[in-house]
């Protein structure tokens, strides 16, 4: 399996997200600039401050020419996963519902979250075991997820919301405590938390491992979709 | 700004984004609250945006500029100001 | 008017000018003796600044020299961008510590944002990748507006550009001083990595190389930064200043890191210099110094982000995130192409000759021509003239005085005094300002803040790095040569505390005005404490810098040498942690410690005048610290906390804290323990209320607190004095044998009520 990582001016984590990454497949960084996958099976968008997070977080990056390529692996079905900034580029660009607001304490912070799962049935959570819980950091200062109330409604009844934060552990002041969500289709998920900042045991969780694990599944679930993504993003 | 004219041919234009009617504004939240403690009473709905300043040579294309980039639709409303 | 390519100013024009840019008479006359004829504007412009305290280190570079700074681990030593030491497996580490005091003061956020962006380029400078940064803050008293105000900017700019730029915030102090009030200090601290074959040098070498800039364009920011904000005494009027502070751009910082260390990976950097302060000027001067060269430098090629600024103002401009190189004329193409991969601007404004000068064009017209030697090396140097204090330093005492001696009953007042130094703003918890910092990209964490005394950072060989920053002005205050010994000592003994041995240091030496006698005498007995410390501790200086002039209408700030370490070991220990690994452990009282409450953060508390500090055997206290850092490498400990601010109560409560188990401890045995190693103020059968708060809030170096299976710290007391004191479990923090009415007297504070007085700072961040 190959994984994709995008590096966008101003990505951050995408040293740390390959590292990760590597302990599942063969991690190759995207640059921005390229529209080529470089043959990705799947897509990891890190977490960062893309375009110095000018005029709203992702709003430019979702322009960039890999975006594109990013587009017709995700129609196809293939995997793409957003942490943090990544989310927040995922939701710019459409291929994720809703919205990341400021914080409600208008500060960065960077904690540990216990987070709970939603919907245990996302390919992305395949390798977590039933019912557990998982602690992973966060770190962001606009990460308070917002849909409308129509759309969250629609979320919620699609089984979309795949994470939330463990009752008053959602530091932000997301709706509904949501800490991911994904597409209709499932094949797009957005997380706030850093998966790529718990995989060894001095990291003081190792739980983000079972994410960067799930790719696999994920990818496996949707391998003729994402064969054709990759194939098409040329 | 009194002083400062387009280049011929384009016209200023300032669009002002603000949050979206019902959606928590924290940082309007932090200026309503600092306003009394500095002795200004009878301050109500403090809601904090942007502004953007942009200089076009086609002032119609403002509003798509808007709903793909400038701001975020589902949560931000604009306005358009044209300043010849 | 224009600056440059007039003739020279008139003589008494000169002068007038120079004394308007801070020179004296004497310099001016001096300058124009060494430049050979009256400089003209453009030139006085760039001698005013590299002859500035700032760039000059007029005074203190003769007493710099005094520190040690060899050592078998040193690779760079002092006066380049930053020192670097060999770590082993190959890999080198730089570090640097800097200041940026006044531009905070004006303006916190952009002060300490440009702060942080100002000390990464130093190490990017160096051909290393930037790891880690930690801070260290000094602010009047929470509970003047002014001092929250400058405390949260600074947060906040520390946290914007930190985090936007992509390095880990994994450390850091603070502390609040009415001294600090009106010049508040923000110095911060980096390291960087790279294999040894990569680092990079500012000297330019090769007459016909080019000279490229990349980077942000010039704009009209700091013009005259350098001397205006960081050599004169800040006066009352710090809006006026306003508009020379530089404003940081993180994400134009972590575009320039890449496309640099992307140029380092090509090999096509001779040289590698940043932009801080005095800009070009200063930049230029360092690299042709270094390289024993000159550099002809175009002014109009620029690129610029406002029109029509004058030469002089693109030469001392303080324009953010720049940095410039020299490259192999025939490799420029190859240059400019990375730069424009990384979305980095880049122009050859010059190149390297061998005429010793640098000389200034604008265009075809030569505007300036100034002889390196005179700009850099003939910059006159001063000796201070020390004047001790009749007394020393009986500052004033400027505590608030909430904590007062009242009541009869023992327990009951020692119980007020551990929460009321546990909220103190000095002592509580931090968590409210570095839970605002990254301290996890990098993936290299391993202890995060508070979580042990020092940063633990993992290297590629199993190994780790480790980190800390110290200073404690008020004690400097009270006794400048032991004060400094004592930040050494705190920083070692927080490398101690997770198993690393020092291998080098950086020092930030923030102090008043130098030409007045007490301050003078205080930056001399500081320096004359690093040098012994530093070599009793086989510790070199392998970079630093000096901040003069930090004072306000109120008088000079607390002498506050702030020191930064860099440990190794060759594996991190399970040990390595400030709380307890679980109930049943037993508990001991570890090294030379000789409590006094002379000076201390309880005294302070109480309103109480500043009375020098407690002596100190310094051979003692680095065997205490050698013994521990091997018990620690060996697993024989399950935690270990140095004893610091508000001694050894609240140590123990921060343990208590940091794990949430509860500990209980006898007070005879430690009274014991300190008869014993004969700590002068708990002599021997020392009863009574006096010598339990010496011994439970009495300050000075050389104790540990250390828990883990009583055998084992049992085997400890070979290497250093030890005693056990008590054990860990419960559910609270309890302190028996206090004696008073009922000689059983004891004091149990449940770690919810340690958890809520702990907790007070948060209250200045919402």
């Amino acid at each position: 399996m190959r994984i994709g990582v995008v590096r966008f001016p101003g990505s951050c984590d995408h040293r740390d997200t390959i590292a990760a990454a590597s302990a599942v497949g063969e991690a190759v960084e995207l640059w921005h600039a390229d529209r080529d996958l470089r043959g990705a099976d799947a897509v990891i968008i890190p977490g960062g401050f893309s375009y110095g997070d000018y005029l709203r977080a992702g709003a430019i990056a979702r322009f960039a020419p890999v975006m594109e390529a990013v587009g017709e692996l995700a129609a196809a079905g293939g995997p793409v996963l957003g942490i943090c900034n990544g989310f927040q580029v995922l939701c710019e660009a459409g291929l994720l519902p809703g919205a990341l607001l400021p914080n409600i304490s208008l500060r960065f912070r960077c904690v540990d979250v216990r987070l709970e799962v939603s919907n245990p049935r996302s390919p992305f959570l395949a390798a977590v075991p039933a019912g557990a819980a998982l602690r992973i950091p966060a770190k962001h200062s606009i990460g308070r997820y917002y849909a409308p109330a129509g759309m969250l409604r629609e979320l919620e009844e699609r089984g979309q919301v795949i994470l939330r934060y463990a009752p008053g552990e959602s530091f932000n002041g997301s709706v509904e405590r949501i800490a991911a969500v994904s597409n209709a289709a499932g094949n797009v998920m957005g997380m706030m938390p850093h998966p790529e900042h718990a995989v060894r045991e001095r990291d003081g969780s190792a739980d983000g491992r079972l994410i960067f694990a799930s790719l696999r599944s994920a990818v496996a679930a949707t391998g003729a979709g994402a064969a054709a993504g990759s194939g098409s993003a040329r | 700004m009194a002083g400062r004219r387009a280049r011929a041919g384009a016209v200023r234009a300032r669009v002002l984004i603000r949050p979206k009617a019902g959606i928590l504004d924290p940082q309007g939240g932090a200026v309503a609250r600092a306003l009394p403690a500095l002795g200004f009473e009878g301050v109500h709905e403090v809601h904090v945006g942007r502004m953007i300043e942009l200089e076009v040579d086609d002032p119609s294309t403002v509003g798509a500029m808007c709903e793909r980039l400038l701001a975020n639709p589902l949560v931000e409303d604009y306005e358009i100001e044209l300043l010849g | 008017m224009s600056a440059g390519g007039a003739p020279a100013l008139s003589p008494e024009e000169g002068l007038a000018r120079a004394l308007a840019l801070g020179l004296s008479e004497q310099e001016y006359e001096l300058l124009c003796e060494r430049h050979g004829r009256p400089p003209n504007l453009l030139e006085l412009a760039m001698y005013s600044l590299m002859w500035s305290e700032h760039c000059g280190y007029k005074h203190s570079k003769l007493l710099l020299r005094t520190l040690p700074s060899a050592g078998p681990a040193v690779v760079v030593g002092p006066g380049e961008n930053a020192g670097a030491l060999d770590i082993g497996g190959g890999l080198v580490c730089s570090l640097k510590v800097e200041s940026h005091n006044h531009p905070s003061a004006v303006e916190p956020f952009q002060g300490a944002a440009t702060g942080v962006g100002g000390i990464l380029r130093d190490i990017v400078a160096l051909g290393t990748r930037p790891a880690a940064v930690l801070d260290s803050l000094r602010f009047g008293l929470p509970t003047s507006a002014r001092s929250r105000y400058l405390l949260d900017g600074a947060v906040r700019g520390i946290a914007h550009y930190g985090n936007c730029v992509g390095v880990a915030t994994v450390g850091g102090e603070l502390y609040f001083e009415a001294p600090y009030e009106r010049n508040c200090l923000v110095n911060v601290m980096a390291i960087g990595l790279a294999r040894r074959e990569e680092l990079l040098s500012s000297a330019a070498r090769g007459p016909g190389n080019t000279l490229l800039l990349f980077g942000a364009r010039t704009g009209r920011d700091g013009i005259g930064g350098a001397s205006v904000l960081a050599s004169t005494t800040l006066a009352d009027e710090e809006h006026a200043q306003r508009p020379t502070v530089q404003v940081g751009d993180p994400f134009a910082g972590n575009k320039l890191i890449d496309c640099a260390l992307a140029l380092r990976d090509a090999q096509l950097l001779i040289a590698l210099q940043d932009l801080g302060a005095a800009g070009l000027t200063s930049a230029c001067s360092e690299m042709a110094a270094k390289g024993g060269v000159g550099l002809d430098i175009d002014v109009a090629r620029v690129p610029l982000r406002e029109a029509g600024m004058e030469p002089f103002e693109i030469m001392v401009s303080e324009s953010q995130e720049r940095m410039v190189a020299v490259v192999a004329p025939e490799r420029v193409g190859q240059a400019l192409a990375i730069c424009e991969r990384y979305e980095v601007e880049a122009a050859a404004i010059g190149s390297v000759t061998d005429s010793g000068c640098l000389r200034i064009f604008d265009s075809e017209l030569l505007l300036g021509t100034l002889p390196v030697r005179a700009l850099v090396d003939e910059c006159p140097l001063y000796e201070l003239r020390p004047q001790p204090p009749a007394r020393p330093a009986p500052a004033a005492s400027l505590a608030t005085g909430t904590e007062q001696r009242c009541g009869a009953d023992p327990p009951a007042q020692l119980r007020s005094a551990l929460l009321a130094l546990l909220a103190s703003p000095n002592i509580a918890s931090r968590a409210p300002l570095f839970e605002q910092y990254d301290c996890l990209v990098g993936g290299r964490t391993i202890r995060r803040p508070a979580e042990a005394d020092a940063a633990l950072l993992a290297l590629p060989d199993g190994g780790a790095l480790a980190l800390s920053i110290d200073g404690n002005g008020r004690r400097v205050a009270a006794d400048p040569y032991r004060g400094t010994l004592e930040v050494l000592l705190e920083c070692a003994a927080n490398l101690a505390c997770v198993g690393a041995e020092p291998i080098g240091a950086t020092d930030n030496l923030n102090f008043g005005d130098p030409e007045r006698g007490e301050v003078a005498w205080q930056l001399c007995e500081s320096v004359r404490a690093l040098g012994d410390g530093c070599r009793a501790l086989g510790v070199p200086i392998v970079s630093g810098n000096v901040s003069l002039y930090n004072e306000s209408a109120q008088g000079p700030i607390h002498p506050t040498p702030v020191v930064g370490m860099l440990g190794r070991l060759e594996r991190p220990c399970a040990g390595a942690r400030i709380g307890f690994a679980g109930a049943g452990a037993a508990l001991a009282l570890l090294g030379p410690f000789a409590p006094s409450l002379r000076s201390s953060e309880l005294a302070r508390l109480r309103g109480e005048e500043q009375e020098g500090l407690p002596e100190l055997d310094l051979a003692a206290v680095v065997a205490a610290q050698r013994a521990l850092r091997a018990a620690l490498a060996q697993g024989r400990l399950q935690s270990a906390h140095d004893i610091s601010d508000g001694g050894l109560a609240v140590a123990l409560a921060e343990c208590v804290l940091a794990s949430g188990l509860g500990a209980r401890i006898d007070l005879r045995r430690v009274l014991e323990h300190l008869a014993r190693i004969g700590a002068a103020e708990c002599k021997e059968g020392a009863r009574g209320l006096s010598a339990a708060e010496t011994a439970l809030f009495g300050e000075g170096p050389g104790g540990f607190l250390v828990s883990g299976e009583e055998a084992s710290l049992t085997e400890l007391a070979a290497g250093a004095p030890l005693m056990i004191i008590g054990g860990v479990g419960g559910e609270a923090l309890v302190i028996e044998g206090i004696g008073g009415p009922g000689e059983e007297g004891a004091l149990a504070l449940e770690i919810s009520a340690l958890r809520a007085a702990y907790a007070s700072l948060a209250e200045l961040f919402t």
